[in-house]
């Protein structure tokens, strides 16, 4: 049965690892350089703000392929259970096949669990492939993200990019797998079996991070007052006559944020800070001598918003806890994969014919 | 005499109709079965139900003692050529026969390798190039050098073309003979079946009408010519399995295993295409016909 699985698969498993070898041979000629650029950057930068915007460049200048590579990763395991796995068995009932392989000396969960097991080993170690080659070309680019606050959003542990690094994607790619087969097993025909298994899949990695993911580890969840050094992005709109200042704040280095509001001296949530309309403290001061405009709103903004009793409440997962969602997320994975093998075994064995 | 397959008010049902309804048979061992019936009868229903495809709604089956698909030894001891003789279209002939190797304990190189010379199969052709008599002869080889005790075939030559379809049941009877192996062999063509089988079942509508040894079935049925006549007047022993009036003449089908005295009739012989079709065309639910098997 092994050969005959393999066999059936060669096709479908050239293509994919041909193509993951090409791409870990690129990655690994051009790996090296640019760890090299980087550790020379650093060394050479001096001064923090020379640093800084050494980061920034950096992460500019590479962020094509950091997010082409992000996209292989992420793509990946929706691509094998489209084409690996929703073809698996509904192209044995659409050719018959099935009632041939079916009455040799062999029974049908041993038919089943050589390809379901051989070609979901072939799912899990094409996708872990493609992280080790892909995390290890990035690594600079990760480090780059955590050291930039630009970047924030291309931080390892912010949403796209969770997926693609670590051992999450494993997790994906077995569910992925896992789910094409069952749909391809319930449904019995390829190109439904295709679409749904793509559609749902997409679906569970766009709620994910929206509504399961924050909940997986307990995040931390502070109320801190605003400075100069915590803020992020400001927004002062004049425009209504009222000066009115939104406030978004870098809750840490690296990390994920899932609330960041304003609440009053009273501890309510308040969309905007309404400031004065004489004497506005956060209108902007006068460009620096070098002709560039401040960096941020002069510290009386500060004062004020905490004289008012504003603060912000935040929120997040710091940057050490992608480990312990990493492997929350894929413990959870493997459980769906499991469980929908399980109903893939107990549906071709009680519902095929 | 041992069994091939025995069945007991066996039925399977899809949604709500019954392709196979109360089916009660006994199939002894080594015999070569013809199974035939209409399209949409029930036969591929009950093959698969023997072969364990597909599981009954009710009753029960046994074939040469086992449950169907029971393990691995009971799937060595039954060959399936299914319905369409279905082959991987992207596998060689010779990808075939590795298949066959690789999947059977039983597997009888030797005999698959001089099957596929004699038939002149290129090993190295994909059997979706193959033209349908090739293909049909591919998988009666995965069937017989599986070395099964007993083969079972669904309407494996309905696609062939009389040439083809005669080589098909040649190759067929010399491996039942050569192997003394038991064949089960289903057809909608009685002609199909008339110079292979030895033991006929006919199928109609999802319920078996009859049963039994062909030169017993030819012997106890006699055709009935004489003048008109209500047919109720018969004596108890003789079964009308078919019959049709004129205004002057009644021609009558009867099964019966004693002989014929009444002098009003003109008794003659009945081919076996003409006792399957009376069988086929006989009215619905006539209580009589049920109890002949």
């Amino acid at each position: 049965m092994i050969w005959l699985t393999l066999r059936q698969f060669r096709v479908q498993g050239a293509v994919v690892f041909g193509g993951l070898a090409v791409l870990a041979a690129a990655l690994l000629i051009t790996g090296p350089g640019l760890a090299d650029d980087y550790n020379e950057g650093i060394a050479a930068c001096g001064s923090p703000d020379n640093c800084s915007r050494f980061y920034r460049n950096f992460f500019i200048d590479h962020q094509y392929y950091f997010g082409g590579l992000l996209a292989v990763v992420v793509f990946l395991p929706g691509i094998i259970g489209v084409f690996w796995g929703a073809p698996l068995i509904t192209r044995e009932l659409e050719h018959g096949t099935h009632r041939l392989v079916w009455n040799q000396s062999i029974t049908r969960n041993r038919w089943l669990a050589a390809k379901v097991g051989l070609v979901g080993l072939a799912a899990v170690l094409a996708t872990g492939l493609a992280v080790v080659a892909v995390d290890w070309w990035s690594d600079p680019l990760d480090e780059t993200a955590l050291n930039q606050t630009e970047t924030t959003s291309a931080a390892r542990i912010s949403p796209i990019v969770f997926v693609a690094r670590g051992i999450a994607p494993l997790g994906y790619a077995a569910f992925a797998f896992a789910l094409g087969v069952t749909v391809g097993v319930i449904v019995r025909r390829t190109l439904p079996a295709m679409t749904i298994t793509l559609v749902v899949f997409i679906a569970v990695q766009i709620l994910m991070p929206m509504f399961v993911r924050p909940h997986l580890v307990s995040p931390v969840s502070r109320t801190i007052e605003i400075t100069a050094d915590n803020h992020g992005d400001l927004m002062l709109d004049q425009s209504s006559g009222t000066p009115r200042l939104r406030v978004e704040v870098d809750a840490a280095r690296g990390a994920w944020t899932i609330t960041d509001e304003t609440v009053n001296a009273s501890g309510n949530k308040v969309s905007e800070i309404v400031l004065p309309k004489s004497g506005n403290p956060c209108e902007p001061g006068p460009p620096d001598p070098n002709g560039e405009p401040p960096k941020g709103p002069p510290q009386a903004c500060f004062d004020y918003i905490k004289q008012q009793g504003f603060r912000q409440k935040v929120v997040y997962h710091p940057a050490d806890h992608f480990w312990p969602l990493q492997r929350a997320e894929t413990g959870l994975f493997a459980v769906l994969a499991l469980g929908l093998t399980g109903l893939c075994f107990y549906w071709t064995r009680r519902r095929l014919s | 005499m041992t069994v091939a397959l025995e069945a007991q008010g066996l039925g399977k049902k899809y949604g709500k109709r019954w392709a196979l309804s109360d089916c009660t048979l006994d199939i002894p061992a080594g015999r070569v079965v013809g199974l035939v019936g209409p399209n949409g009868a029930g036969k591929t229903t009950l093959l698969n139900l023997a072969v364990g495809q597909i599981q009954p709604s009710a009753g029960s089956i046994r074939v040469l003692g086992g449950r169907p698909a029971e393990g691995p030894a009971q799937l060595a001891k039954v060959g399936y050529v299914a319905q369409d003789t279905p082959t991987y279209a992207a596998l060689s002939v010779a990808d075939h026969l590795k298949l066959g190797a690789r999947l059977n304990p039983s597997w009888d190189d030797a005999l698959a390798r001089k099957r596929i010379e004699r038939l002149r199969l290129d090993p190295g052709h994909k059997a979706g190039k193959l033209s349908g008599g090739q293909r049909a002869q591919l998988a009666l080889t995965l069937g017989i050098a599986k070395r099964p005790e007993l083969l079972i075939l669904d309407e494996p030559v309905a696609a062939l073309d009389p040439l083809a379809r005669r080589e098909f049941l040649q190759g067929l009877m010399e491996a039942a003979v050569e192997h003394s192996l038991g064949v089960v062999l289903s057809s909608h063509l009685v002609s199909d079946l008339e110079r292979t089988c030895d033991y006929l079942i006919v199928i109609v509508e999802s319920r078996v009408r009859v049963a039994g040894d062909v030169d017993d079935l030819l012997a106890s049925h006699h055709r009935l010519t004489g003048p008109r006549r209500d047919p109720s007047t018969l004596p108890a022993d003789q079964h009308i399995v078919s019959e049709s009036h004129t205004d002057r003449q009644s021609t009558l089908i009867v099964r019966t295993d004693a002989p014929i005295h009444d002098p009003a009739w003109t008794v003659g012989q009945v081919g076996l295409e003409d006792l399957v079709l009376a069988y086929m065309s006989a009215e619905q639910a006539r209580p009589t016909l049920e109890a002949v098997r």
